[in-house]
């Protein structure tokens, strides 16, 4: 008889009434995910790298979970244009695909959410649900919310509660520069660090306040050469792909000795570009780091097999909270899964997460991480590099929390 | 605007400028030497950096230095002489359409063989560090060679910002290769024949030339000293397989501003977007600026504020596409062209 259910070390809270062996509806079933990112152009390697962790995570979780369902991944390309997306969320849907995951980009996120919202509307009986794994836009939650989409990561304000939580503390911190890729998710990153660190810390001061064009820089030396004539020594970014990489590795050639805090540092090319050396310390917020115990075996085995970093820890959470929510669903129905989830808890990588009710914005823990050479305590290596990411600070989940003005339209 | 920042965006400009220059030479050399506008330029560069990586890491980057461009040469002349010359028969647009087919088959070689992951292909060891540091003292303004200089750390208020070895060792490499080729052109047997047969094909085939190996030659040179920027870009920032779709659309705009087929037109315009560039970047200049200079006072609630407060340094990037159409409304033949003049 088996009363928990475990899972990679961790238990996770199963009730035994589930797992004693009676047969529901949905067991053995075979639930079919749509992934919907780039797969091609500028950020193809991050993109790339998503879907074999979500291929790799679904191949891990049908192994074993809570509603013992078996998944199936369905990749789309979506070129990374929010059109696109939509496009091939319609071929996902005729394809009778009733789960769509999509993370890298919050313009496209913003499409495939109103776009699921209404086809929902339109086309009861054939429902399907939003997965948003990385996009972190808080209008998604927020001004945008859906009852159809759900968030696994931290979005921007809980990202900028938690690193400003760090950075108050940090004496060091007098002159911070922002640079942002100009898009929502940028302008983000700027509006509500400057907002957040006002509270906190208002003797910091803002030197410099960058917005640049998606994927077109192709050489960051002169915006390194306008950090340092501002003095600053601190920079906050939430570049990713090979705008953060160029700016990390430009950096150092000048010299620049400012401390990095970033969201993607840990994305595929950046810890290659850092392994040269870096100035200052680069520092990371997110919703886990290499070093997590919850993260370790994954990690290990998904580099094995790939000889690449798994570092959408979302990817875990995702089939975690699904077979959660199908079990207590006892269906593989959209809407009752829906249903289900919203609200759900289960335990994740990193402990205890809850899909908060009101907004379905993941509520978890948030990790401020290093960049460090790989010692005994820490012995992951990141793209073979000899580095990986080592814990600064914790900040539990209801200090990273933030309030939500989502106004739910519930089915 | 003070000094040293004025000095460093110069030099960071103009290092941009040059490797511009590497990619843009061989392209318009092609270009006014067959009329084809070589899609696939970029792919070369790419294809540099790739092969470049590999030989560094058997035999160190020098050697990758000397040999890939001549391996990558020769992949070019092999292309030319057994796929473009028997589609040249049909016209301009089946050449254009084989180079473009030819940058997406190249795109996917190099992810089938080197991976989709950015490579670490580093400068060698003895060009890592910075040549020089521009230390400026709140007093004085001075230059250092090396590693920054103890005053940087004892002095406050003092910047001191590092020109890196391998930056100015590829601005060496493009400035050797200008000379070169402008030699090779202008005072050898081999070049006047090129020259000729830009021309005057018919009449330099009629005195027994082979112009269709001169063709060759030249797309061969041509892609090779693609290759050649491709070593230099590829250790400077990184390389991967989106290095060429972000190289390439730029190349295109040099050499339209500088006039199509024009070697003295392509490193005017490099060197000067490279520059332009390089200064939009460190301007927090707008609009509302501008606007305010002439005595019109903007406000949040203006008309169209949202445009008017871009910032130069968000749009420096489009800066080279936005030349490129003032270019062709105003100058169609390019600063230098002499086409369709």
């Amino acid at each position: 008889m088996r009363f928990t259910h475990r899972l990679f070390g961790v238990s996770v809270v199963a009730s035994a009434a589930l797992m004693s062996g009676v047969a529901f509806a949905q067991a053995g079933a075979t639930v079919k995910v749509a992934f919907i990112d780039p797969l091609s152009g500028a950020f193809a390697s991050v993109g790339q790298n998503g879907l074999k962790s979500w291929q790799f995570s679904a191949e891990q979780a049908s192994k074993k979970n809570a509603a013992s369902v078996k998944f199936e991944m369905v990749p789309f390309d979506n070129k990374a244009s929010p059109q696109e997306s939509l496009t091939v969320l319609k071929a996902a849907i005729d394809q009778g695909i009733r789960f769509v995951v999509q993370g890298q980009g919050s313009g496209a996120a913003a499409a495939i959410s109103d776009a699921v919202t209404k086809h929902n509307e339109r086309n009861p009986g054939q429902e399907v649900v939003f997965i948003n794994y990385a996009a972190v836009d808080p209008d998604l939650t927020n001004s945008k919310c859906s009852f159809w989409h759900f968030r696994l990561d931290a979005d921007t304000s809980m990202k900028m509660e938690a690193l400003t939580s760090f950075m108050k503390d940090q004496a060091d911190v007098k002159n911070v520069y922002l640079i942002n890729q100009n898009y929502a998710h940028g302008q983000q990153v700027s509006r509500y660090f400057k907002d957040t660190i006002a509270r906190k810390r208002p003797d910091v001061k803002i030197v410099g306040d960058d917005l640049h064009p998606l994927g077109q820089v192709k050489d960051f030396a002169p915006f390194v050469a306008k950090m340092k004539a501002a003095g600053a020594d601190s920079i906050v970014t939430g570049n990713w792909g090979p705008d953060l990489s160029l700016l990390i590795k430009a950096a150092k050639d000048a010299g620049l000795t400012a401390n990095f805090y970033t969201y993607y540092a840990v994305t595929s090319g950046v810890p290659t570009a850092m392994a040269a050396g870096v100035g200052g310390k680069v520092r990371v917020v997110g919703i886990g780091h290499t070093g997590l115990a919850g993260v370790k075996t994954w990690q290990d085995e998904y580099q094995k097999k790939f000889g690449d970093d798994w570092y959408t820890y979302q990817t875990f959470n995702a089939f975690a909270m699904l077979s959660e929510g199908i079990a207590k669903a006892k269906s593989t129905n959209a809407v009752a899964v829906a249903q289900a989830m919203s609200g759900i808890k289960f335990t994740g990588f990193s402990g205890e997460a809850e899909m908060r009710k009101t907004d379905h914005q993941l509520q978890q823990n948030v990790y401020i991480s290093e960049w460090r050479k790989a010692d005994v305590k820490n012995p992951y290596n990141v793209e073979k590099t000899g580095f990986n990411f080592q814990e600064l600070r914790v900040i539990p989940a209801y200090v990273a929390s933030t309030p939500t003005s989502c106004q739910m339209k519930k089915p | 605007m003070d000094l040293s920042f004025f000095l460093i965006s110069l030099l960071n400009g103009l290092s941009v400028g040059l490797l511009l220059f590497m990619l843009a030479s061989g392209l318009t050399l092609i270009f006014s030497m067959m009329g084809v506008l070589n899609f696939a330029h970029a792919s070369f560069y790419m294809l540099g950096a790739y092969v470049a990586f590999t030989l560094t890491q058997a035999l160190g980057f020098w050697w990758g230095l000397v040999v890939a461009p001549p391996v990558v040469g020769v992949m070019g002349a092999l292309f030319e002489r057994f796929a473009l010359r028997r589609v040249r028969k049909f016209g301009h647009v089946p050449e254009l359409l084989i180079t473009f087919g030819l940058s997406y088959i190249i795109l996917e070689m190099v992810q089938l063989v080197w991976g989709r992951q950015p490579l670490n292909f580093q400068p060698p060891e003895s060009l890592r560090g910075p040549l020089f540091t521009i230390v400026d003292l709140p007093t004085s303004l001075g230059l250092s060679w090396g590693m920054p200089p103890e005053i940087c750390k004892t002095t406050a208020g003092a910047i001191c910002t590092q020109f890196p070895s391998f930056r100015a060792f590829g601005m060496g490499v493009a400035v050797l290769m200008l000379v070169a080729v402008w030699l090779v052109l202008t005072r050898t047997r081999i070049g006047l024949v090129i020259q000729a047969s830009l021309t005057h094909p018919d009449a330099v085939e009629s005195l027994g030339h082979n112009v269709p190996r001169v063709m060759m030659l030249v797309f061969g040179g041509g892609t090779a000293l693609a290759a050649l920027a491709g070593v230099i870009g590829g250790a400077l920032r990184v390389t991967e397989p989106s290095m060429a779709l972000s190289v390439g659309a730029v190349v295109f705009a040099v050499i339209v501003i500088g006039g199509m087929g024009s070697l003295a037109g392509a490193f005017i315009a490099s060197v000067a977007l490279g520059v332009i560039e390089s200064f939009a970047v460190g301007s927090d200049r707008s609009l509302v600026d501008f606007f305010g200079w002439l005595g019109m006072q903007m406000s949040p609630d203006t008309f169209g504020y949202a445009v008017w407060s871009v910032k130069m340094s968000q749009v420096a990037a489009i800066l080279p596409f936005m030349l490129l159409v003032l270019i062709l409304i105003f100058r169609p033949k390019g600063l230098l062209g002499t086409r369709e003049g």
